[in-house]
């Protein structure tokens, strides 16, 4: 498919197609079911952005994919990291706790915390890495279980070492960077750190397809035993592809941080669930990086969108939710579907030119 | 174990071995339980009440890994689990809400289940996506609807709320059962070195117990003997182990795993259930919190098997009993298990594994020192046990694990040729 197809090209664009539809019908059916206006929710939702939900959605997509591309990295090996949740959890504390110590200065400060969140990240999933290549542990189950155990041990260090103001504790305040303001003061502004997103974005593309490594990975990805006859070494990839997946899912909240919460508190300042959200996006964008772009510029939307139910509509924003989970299941599925079809397609286009090419003989 | 025997030949002998060797495992438990709470006088370790909240604490954790462990027999990876239950916790609550009966509540718990089991089986059975893929969609799925379900119907309820729904009937609670649960209570009492602990248990087994939770050890009981002793369960197996094979005998394996995935949701349902009627006072959101995935664990600690996926689900439940109760009892749990890793170094030098019993050692002694310069665990590390200790089982013991082979694996019809 390396030409113009316009058959293959609508071949990939139907898969989606389908989620977008099928999603679109069960939310108007849920919110249709318990008595409210599905008119009203979509009107709602179609409206165009005002300033300050379009500063919001660039700043949403820019952690959402940087979360996808974390996720990725780790699909395309056939490694599923459920546990980005865990390790950007982890690395987030670790992170807002050195900057918060001031150790270093400015520019200097920013730099080494996000070499440290890196760090954290990769660390923490290196853990279900070596647990796969040494003890054969599935790096699913190990990731689930060391998601709740950082999730617990950032709890209890932060209690233990974090700033207590009345019920809440945090760690200690932050300067912030400046970031741009595109529109008014009032409307926020994009976070200078969003260029991480970018950078993950640019660098999973070039990694992928233009080193030996993301050759490799590729390689392992599709047939570890073809992978390791051509001279790959599958335990160091394992352990490695877990590592760099965790390295960037620590980078995740970093915009946030630097750029407006200024430090790090569980169930206030930190945003949970951009892990989960990741692996969600990296599916809906089949792992590739202008795919996963439009699945986070998708997900921001209706994240940030759906707040302007609560005072347009009667309908609940966590709608969304069901909005968003209905399209991963519903894309994974017509994927499948669209798969078998092509494959159904070519053999018969094979058995065609095969069935002429034997007439032409005869 | 891919035989339904249990003719006294050379496989029922291993079975009968294998048995009785669960057995003396768990009285071994209760024995070392039993020691170190006499040796560290900390009582509330086996009380009635400790008992009662670790029962409480097992049996949707049980719900979840019988869910678990159907499907996986099925050959179906249900990542799905705490979706299903959080589905569950809704369902229960808006059921017994409106019947005004907590068991048809409990059945609109399993219908919910059932719903996201229906998904999974649609996009893992039909369409071959791949198991844990979808496992993820569903979990995403189940928060949201459970959470927006929440919001659009039980806001103006009484007693309701966007996010929670209390005050609702509990299932009959068995006050006690004459001539058993008081002599057993008396005999917990007198702290006697393992009976005492023994009559515990009994007394909280009888004693202002939940109809509910007798219902769930039931349904362990039941599936162990419909999966191994029926010709049923053995079809269903045969399709996680080779469904091909299975398919050259004349077993439809589309249906069967079709039935095993919708029991595995439904069972799911039942332990969120359980959770919103009888382990609180009610429905709130994300009530699950997790445990999904530590009965997902708990399976997998006791190797697809039903007696093993007690055994788990009893550990962690009880661990996380003692998180809400005594801090000093958790404490004098690190010398139980400092303990049982230094036996396990005996045991392993004995038998000349020196890389196994430096293994075993070293976190023994780390464990033995923590004890020895400390009088209490902080909560939050009590609340990590059940993850740890999988990640400890699985290390060390996953070559000993067998799963159904066929497991997660994807299957088409007419394969086999």
């Amino acid at each position: 498919m390396k030409s113009f197809n316009p058959r293959a090209i609508g071949l990939a664009l139907l898969g989606p197609a389908i989620a977008i539809v099928a999603s679109v019908l069960v939310t108007t059916l849920v919110i249709a079911a318990v008595g409210s206006s599905p008119g009203d929710f979509w009107s709602t939702m179609f409206d165009f952005p005002k300033p300050r939900s379009r500063v919001d959605i660039i700043n949403q997509t820019a952690m959402i994919y940087t979360a996808a591309v974390a996720a990725a990295i780790g699909f395309r090996m056939g490694l599923f990291n459920i546990g980005l949740e865990g390790q950007y959890t982890l690395a987030s504390y670790a992170a807002a706790a050195f900057a918060g110590g001031a150790y270093l200065s400015g520019f200097a400060n920013v730099f080494v915390s996000l070499l440290i969140a890196v760090a954290v990240g990769a660390a923490w999933s290196a853990i279900a890495g070596i647990l796969k290549t040494t003890r054969g542990v599935s790096e699913v189950i190990s990731t689930i279980m060391l998601n709740s155990i950082a999730i617990t041990l950032v709890g209890y260090l932060l209690n233990k070492y974090g700033v207590h103001e009345g019920n809440t504790v945090h760690t200690t305040r932050i300067d912030l960077v400046s970031g741009w303001t595109p529109f008014e003061n009032r409307d926020g502004e994009i976070w200078t750190l969003v260029i991480i997103a970018v950078l993950a974005g640019v660098g999973f593309w070039v990694l992928l397809n233009k080193t030996r490594f993301g050759f490799d990975l590729r390689a392992s990805g599709q047939s570890e035993t073809v992978a390791k006859a051509s001279g790959v070494n599958p335990h160091r990839m394992i352990i490695t592809a877990m590592a760099l997946s965790g390295g960037v899912a620590g980078l995740i909240w970093m915009p946030a941080l630097f750029g407006k919460a200024t430090n790090f508190g569980l169930g206030t300042t930190f945003q949970a669930g951009l892990g989960f959200l990741g692996i969600a996006v990296a599916l809906l964008g089949r792992n590739r990086p202008i795919g996963m772009l439009f699945g986070a510029l998708l997900f921001a939307y209706l994240s940030v969108k759906s707040n302007d139910l609560t005072f347009a509509t009667n309908v609940s924003p966590s709608i969304v939710q069901i909005t968003q989970g209905v399209a991963v299941l519903a894309v994974v599925v017509a994927y499948e579907v669209v798969r078998r079809w092509r494959a159904r397609l070519e053999q018969r286009v094979v058995a065609q030119e095969l069935g002429t090419a034997t007439e032409a003989t005869a | 174990m891919t035989t339904t025997t249990t003719t006294p030949g050379p496989v029922g002998r291993v079975r009968n071995a294998a048995r009785a060797n669960w057995l003396f495992i768990a009285l071994g438990a209760v024995a070392a339980v039993s020691l170190v709470r006499i040796l560290t006088d900390t009582n509330d370790l086996t009380s009635v009440g400790t008992i009662r909240a670790a029962i409480i604490a097992t049996c949707p954790i049980l719900m979840a890994g019988l869910g678990g462990l159907w499907a996986e027999r099925a050959g179906v990876v249900n990542i799905g689990l705490e979706g299903q239950m959080v589905l569950g916790t809704w369902g229960a609550a808006f059921f017994t809400y409106h019947s005004g009966s907590p068991w048809v509540g409990i059945l609109g718990a399993a219908l919910l289940g059932m719903i996201g089991g229906l998904l999974h089986a649609i996009a893992t059975v039909t369409f071959g996506v791949d198991h844990i893929v979808s496992g993820v969609a569903i979990n995403l799925i189940g928060v949201g609807a459970t959470t927006y379900l929440a919001e659009a119907t039980f806001t103006d309820l009484e007693g309701g709320g966007p996010r929670q729904l209390i005050g609702l009937p509990t299932p009959t609670t068995i006050d006690h059962i004459p001539g058993i649960s008081g002599p057993a209570a008396d005999l917990a009492d007198k702290h006697w070195f393992f009976i005492s602990d023994i009559a515990s248990f009994v007394a909280a087994m009888t004693t202002k117990i939940s109809l509910l939770s007798l219902v769930i050890f039931a349904l362990v009981v039941a599936s162990g003997w419909i999966l191994w002793k029926t010709s049923f369960g053995l079809r269903l197996r045969s399709c996680g182990e080779n469904p091909q094979a299975a398919e050259t005998l004349g077993v439809n394996v589309y249906l069967y795993k079709y039935v095993a995935v919708l029991i595995s949701g439904a069972m799911a349902g039942i332990g969120g259930g359980f959770l919103a009627l009888v382990a609180s006072s009610g429905f709130s959101t994300n009530q699950t919190n997790g445990r999904g995935y530590i009965g997902l664990a708990a399976m997998i600690f006791g190797n697809w098997r039903p007696g093993g996926l007690l055994a788990g689900a009893l550990t962690f439940g009880y661990t996380d009993s003692l998180r809400l109760r005594d801090t000093h009892a958790v404490h004098s749990l690190l010398l139980l298990v400092a303990v049982a890793l230094i036996a396990i170094t005996v045991l392993r030098i004995v038998r000349k594994q020196i890389a196994g019993a430096v293994a075993m050692a070293v976190p023994g002694a780390a464990l033995l020192v923590w004890f020895l310069s400390t009088d209490s665990v902080p909560r939050d590390f009590t609340s990590m046990t059940p993850y740890v200790t999988t990640l400890f089982v699985l290390a060390l013991g996953t070559q000993r694990l067998r799963m159904p082979a066929a497991d997660g694996r994807p299957y088409r019809k007419g394969s086999a040729g």
